[in-house]
């Protein structure tokens, strides 16, 4: 389903629409804003796409973290681990002699590949047992890599075929592969989430039983779910590797990348799309901000996630959509009736 | 020699273990959450035995007289206000909610107590142990933690079954609404079940104190370790988790035999392997299973 569809389609006295506003305008903002950020090395000073780079790998995690907890009901503090392993496959496709940027894809594909039989430990746990469990998982992977001493063990290793290369032109190229993923997990998650799968996990949402009984396959619903977000959170790992001069075990693998994840979805809006968009721009602009005060920046945000969580579990996208009505990027219907009714 | 060695080490690890897991275990049989800032409990607890205790002129070695009894409170207040009102939301809120507390309270310690590691000071204590045998050494402290761990798991075991409250906080957790309806407030049971939650996660913060260093990120290792001990005992079985534990610390003793880096592994081998061949674990009911 694309966003020139037909907007409303009339269905007897109900009239059934997806957009709240002519989808027109929103791809036409969208067109701009993918524009601007595509040519922002060149406009704009290089500190800036160094910012918005680490903001776009933040934006690929919290969606995918938004999608396993907002959408399919499963609270992860393990997604590191596929982070993880993400960086550690391009470190090693990259040390075998393929071009760093090439690997993105391939090790998007291991980590989905990694992620099938983890899903079957895993879920047979529940709840906060499942969630904990996630956390040895990435803890175990961590474990493993670091056994490895072709991939440098517990030192790390520099990611070999950047060097030698001209380092703004480097730097421009891992903005664009970073920017590409990000619009690219952003793009599937929201086609994922209006096709039938989006459907499948609204129902399970509101009512796991009913949907049970109507014939969804549950399991397999958040099994898929679980493989794409280890899948994106794989590539956000490869990016991660590629932008920064080395890869080490502490650092890919820490478990910062999941409180981080988390805050940021909870803070935005957890099972909407943009949610987590605005919830990394706040995260930015505070992190900036505080960036002199040492972890002060962590401490208020991981207080005002709980804050969030308590009395607001919406999310500021979540009371704005309430407020106003409105939706930049929908991805549920609104049904009313016709007029033609009266 | 060298087996009995490994298991006997194990043995003593794991009783730490288990202490340190039956506040988790208590948590989320009565309250049905698991607290992620579990871990972290412990590790103030250490801090306020380091840094506190001493301003008292109490001794180290005795400093849970003051941490235990202040930890239980706090359990009961926290309980009584942020977690009594996540678990009105949902228990999606819970996770949310104790994992933020995790890493708010992990960076608070960062920022007031740097990154240095701490000790519970015991003076000679600490060196001395009983050598039954040529290379078998048996820390007096790990003995002491091993036997605190089952005094309090039997402690424990007695007051749930043989007390008004033990009975009282068994019915809310088996159905919280049949007890409400006989005039149980269940609020404040949950409260009373934090409060000895946290008391022995002083307990457990304050032996790793003694046993060895730890800093503001000792937690969350030791709550996975706790976990891991919950699952391979079973869930809902105060002695199965005495049980996972020794059994994670004999893995742990035995993987570190082989090769010091593969400690931490093979507990964690150990854990999976419980989860993908007895998900119920060794003496548990299949209630937390999906």
């Amino acid at each position: 389903m694309s966003l020139l569809d037909p907007s409303s389609r009339s269905l007897g006295a109900l009239s059934i629409r997806r957009s709240t506003k002519p989808p027109i305008y929103t791809l036409v903002g969208v067109l701009i804003l993918v524009a601007l950020l595509t040519a922002a090395p060149w406009i704009f000073p290089a500190e800036w796409s160094a910012v918005l780079l680490n903001f776009f790998i933040l934006v690929i995690m919290a969606t995918m973290w938004n999608l396993l907890a907002g959408y399919a009901g499963m609270i992860s503090i393990g997604q590191q681990a596929f982070i993880g392993l993400g960086a550690y496959a391009t470190l090693f496709f990259a040390l075998k002699g393929m071009n760093p940027f090439f690997t993105i894809p391939v090790s998007t594909v291991v980590c989905a590949v990694i992620a099938v039989p983890v899903t079957f430990l895993l879920f047979r746990l529940r709840g906060g047992y499942f969630a904990v469990a996630t956390w040895v998982v990435s803890d175990t992977a961590m474990l493993v890599i670091l056994t490895v001493a072709y991939l440098g063990g517990g030192t790390g290793k520099a990611m070999p075929g950047l060097q030698g290369l001209n380092p703004t032109q480097t730097a421009h190229d891992a903005y664009l592969a970073t920017w590409f993923v990000a619009l690219t997990v952003v793009t599937c998650t929201y086609l994922l989430l209006r096709s039938r799968m989006g459907l499948v996990l609204a129902s399970i949402r509101d009512n796991e039983v009913a949907a049970r009984s109507s014939g969804v396959n549950v399991q397999s619903a958040r099994r898929l779910i679980f493989v794409v977000a280890a899948a994106g959170c794989g590539a956000a790992g490869a990016v991660l590797a590629i932008s920064q001069p080395f890869v080490q075990a502490s650092n890919v693998f820490s478990l910062q990348w999941a409180a981080e994840m988390l805050f940021v979805s909870m803070i935005g809006g957890l099972g909407t799309i943009e949610g987590p968009i605005i919830g990394s721009i706040i995260y930015f602009a505070l992190q900036q901000t505080l960036q002199q005060y040492g972890v002060w920046y962590l401490i208020i945000f991981g207080s005002l996630a709980v804050v969030v969580a308590l009395w607001q579990p919406k999310g500021i996208w979540g009371a704005f959509r309430e407020r106003f009505h409105s939706e930049l990027l929908p991805v549920g219907y609104w049904i009313r009736e016709s007029k033609t009714k009266e | 020699m060298i087996w009995l060695n490994i298991v006997i080490q194990g043995a003593l690890v794991g009783g730490f273990y288990a202490l340190f897991a039956c506040g988790l275990s208590l948590m989320f049989g009565v309250l049905k959450v698991i607290n992620l800032a579990h871990g972290d409990m412990a590790v103030v607890a250490g801090y306020v035995a380091v840094f506190l205790a001493p301003h008292l002129h109490i001794p180290g070695l005795w400093s849970f007289v003051i941490v235990v009894p202040l930890f239980a409170l706090v359990g009961y207040v926290l309980q009584r206000t942020l977690i009594q009102k996540s678990i009105d939301r949902d228990p999606f809120t819970t996770l949310l909610v104790t994992f933020g507390l995790s890493v708010v309270i992990e960076n608070l310690l960062l920022e007031i107590y740097s990154a240095n590691g701490q000790t519970v000071n015991i003076g000679q204590l600490i060196t001395k142990s009983w050598h039954p045998a040529s290379i078998i050494y048996v820390s007096y402290v790990s003995l002491g933690v091993l036997a605190v761990a089952v005094a309090v798991l039997g402690v424990l075991q007695l007051f749930l079954s043989k007390t008004g409250t033990g009975r009282l906080i068994r019915a809310v957790a088996d159905d919280r609404e049949a007890a409400q309806l006989s005039g149980a407030n269940y609020r404040h049971i949950f409260g009373i079940a934090a409060a000895i939650a946290f008391a022995t996660v002083a307990l457990a913060g304050i032996a790793y104190g003694m046993m060895t260093q730890f800093a503001p990120t000792s937690g969350g290792i030791n709550l996975l370790f706790a976990f891991e001990a919950v699952v391979i005992g079973g869930i809902g079985s105060l002695w199965g988790t005495l049980v996972g534990g020794i059994a994670l610390g004999v893995a742990q003793q035995f993987g570190a035999h082989i090769n010091p880096q593969y400690q931490v592994l093979a507990g964690n081998v150990l854990f999976l392997l419980v989860l993908a061949v007895r998900p119920q674990g060794l003496f548990g009911k299949k209630t937390a299973l999906s």
